[in-house]
């Protein structure tokens, strides 16, 4: 992918690094030439200060507040350890035991995959859609990207009160366009049927341009010649999105799909701040789960373990990924 | 693919029709068509952008008036800004995620950056090492550190204190893999020439690497600036005090206490809206490069 050289726009140079020309870059990067300190000397006790010094800082934030929590999360996850500082001591595996029989658990995790599996696929295909639409040659790139990605910046809170409102049964904006459509008006976040699309849609219209830009970015790496070789031998616009720019943009989608499951995974904001979990219990997250667990239920111990099975499945999916893009590259 | 993406041309965001010669043979109808569905997606995705608007324009019984209307009869009013404002709780907000983003972004470009440039410049025993757990580290899911952080924070009395709400915030290792690929392209002949002439380490880093790298650092700022000023569910737990909510979790509670201020809320929500989207409207290009530079190698 980075041999094919498109030449880069007017005024689009690659910024403060002038030198060193294109040809030498390769060079650069070859395997083998990892080092290049090695060049100049061999690996002296000075490096190994300099180098360690260079990383105590990050290395101190990264022991103390990643590495030492995940450590004592685990260890709590093993404790009867409550919010009210009670702590019954080592229960070992017995909060892991009580997790896998508690029916919440079971439902807020199916909750969690089910709006992961009815999230990612728009979230995808929606994004592949409006890039390759604005990808046409249309005028106005920025007004497509701002109308589209804009939404990506707001906070949660922000999507949610709005969301919020035009879900609102009587007031809303979703119920007046159904009425006026002649459709019976739906009770958006109230009705356990409707409340997790509900959600979705909002979260579509929230993220979907984050995955647009990486599309766009990748569609407009694929080099022109293979669209004007296509339409020298007659290839239609149609023929030309599926048989370049789709193959093309392979492991980008891959890359976006994974990236997307492993995020949908996580969700809880939008959730949270919109239904509460409800109505009934039928949006509540794994995330929402942990946390009333532990700040709710105070049984910090419980909630720790709660989170490591929800770890165990993130690391789970990721292993699958590891295989698939291996599987790809070879 | 990460590999590959700062060694790639430019990305042709700024290239008009007139730069794509095989567009040119595509039949204009097709194009046509193209912006025209591409015009009404638009106009849908702004939707809740002008109806959140066009309700705090509204008085709060306009607002709360059936059958609903774009127009107000009794016309608009900056009421609901104004009420808000005056609260004195969303400027406070405002200047609370302001600075906690702020030193979030500052502190994590100061240990990320140094800490790449070892990796990738240094000759150190354990490094290889250092960068493979630094990656492994990306797949630890933050919601799963929530409860033993809050442990910590709160053996550490610093629950309540911008602290709680800054120290955790400051890792991000993909930013830290991003930074050091891009430190790897910068040619060694500069620094080796300073080594030959006695500089020290932090002097090369500081008056070589660092100025060479600032559209990737200024990516990277913007990245993680974005990121902590939308965070809500770690702020949300370290800080109760009204006085240190961060904007995000400052609004939540609003919702609650003015259930049913309509207008208000809409106001509240663009009031807290604003900020990042002059941000966007100011570093649009560096933002959407941000998302394909480090969006792309946050795999």
């Amino acid at each position: 992918m980075s041999t094919v050289r498109i030449p880069a726009p007017t005024g689009e140079s690659a910024p403060g690094l002038s030198e060193p020309a294109p040809a030498a870059l390769p060079a650069k990067t070859s395997p083998g030439q990892r080092s290049g300190a090695r060049l100049v000397r061999p690996r002296s006790r000075r490096d190994n200060i300099h180098g360690w010094a260079f990383s105590a800082p990050f290395l101190a934030f990264f022991l103390i507040f990643l590495v030492w929590p995940m450590i004592s999360g685990a260890y709590m996850s093993l404790t009867g350890k409550s919010l009210t500082g009670a702590n019954s001591g080592f229960i070992g595996l017995a909060n892991y035991a009580e997790a896998f029989g508690d029916s919440d658990m079971w439902r807020s995790l199916g909750n969690t995959l089910y709006f992961t599996l009815i999230s990612t696929v728009p979230l995808v295909v929606i994004a592949l859609a409006l890039a390759a639409l604005v990808n046409m040659g249309l005028p106005a790139q920025w007004l497509w990207r701002l109308s589209f990605f804009s939404p990506f910046l707001l906070a949660s809170t922000v999507i949610s009160l709005f969301f919020a409102w035009m879900y609102n049964p009587e007031l809303g904006l979703f119920n007046d366009v159904l009425v006026k459509l002649g459709i019976p008006p739906v009770a958006w976040l109230n009705d356990p049927a409707v409340a997790m699309w509900a959600v979705v849609i909002a979260t579509v219209w929230w993220t979907v341009g984050f995955n647009f830009l990486l599309y766009l970015a990748a569609l407009q790496n694929i080099p022109q010649q293979h669209y004007e070789a296509a339409s020298i031998d007659g290839a239609g616009g149609w023929r030309q999105f599926f048989s370049i720019s789709l193959p093309q943009l392979g492991p980008t989608t891959v890359m976006i799909a994974i990236l997307q499951i492993l995020a949908s995974l996580k969700v809880f904001d939008q959730i949270y701040q919109m239904t509460e979990g409800g109505p009934g219990g039928t949006t509540r997250s794994i995330v929402q789960y942990i946390f009333e667990a532990g700040f709710t239920g105070y049984r910090l111990g419980y909630s720790a373990a709660i989170s490591y099975i929800f770890f165990g499945l993130i690391l789970l999916i990721a292993l699958v990924q590891v295989f698939i893009t291996r599987k790809r590259s070879v | 693919m990460a590999t590959t993406t700062l060694s790639r041309p430019k990305l042709r965001f700024k290239g008009s029709v007139a730069d794509i010669p095989a567009r040119q043979k595509r039949t204009p109808l097709s194009r046509i068509l193209a912006t025209v569905i591409v015009s009404v997606l638009a106009v849908a995705w702004l939707i809740p952008f002008a109806w959140a608007t066009l309700t705090a324009l509204k008085s709060e019984t306009e607002a709360a008036s059936t059958p609903i209307s774009w127009i107000p009869a009794s016309g608009f009013t900056l009421d609901a800004f104004t009420k808000v404002l005056g609260s004195g709780n969303i400027p406070t907000w405002t200047l609370n995620s302001l600075f906690t983003s702020a030193a979030i972004t500052a502190i994590t470009l100061v240990i990320s950056a140094s800490v790449a440039y070892a990796i990738s410049r240094i000759d150190f025993r354990g490094k290889d090492l250092l960068m493979g757990v630094i990656i492994a580290s990306i797949i630890v899911p933050p919601p799963v550190l929530i409860i033993p952080l809050f442990q910590q924070m709160q053996s550490l009395n610093l629950i309540d204190t911008y602290w709680a709400v800054i120290l955790p915030q400051v890792i991000h290792s993909p930013m830290v893999f991003v930074l050091k690929k891009f430190f790897d392209q910068i040619p060694r002949e500069l620094e080796e020439a300073a080594l030959m002439d006695g500089a020290g380490r932090l002097r090369i880093f500081t008056t070589i690497v660092l100025p060479l790298s600032r559209p990737i650092l200024a990516a990277v700022a913007i990245f993680v600036f974005i990121g902590a000023w939308n965070n809500f569910l770690w702020p949300f737990i370290a800080t109760n005090e009204s006085s240190l909510l961060t904007l995000p979790v400052g609004l939540q509670t609003i919702k609650s206490a003015y259930g049913i201020q309509y207008a208000q809320n809409m106001a509240s929500a663009l009031l807290a809206a604003l900020p990042l989207i002059l941000v966007f409207l100011f570093f649009q290009r560096q933002i959407i490069k941000g998302v394909a530079t480090t969006g792309l190698a946050g795999t």
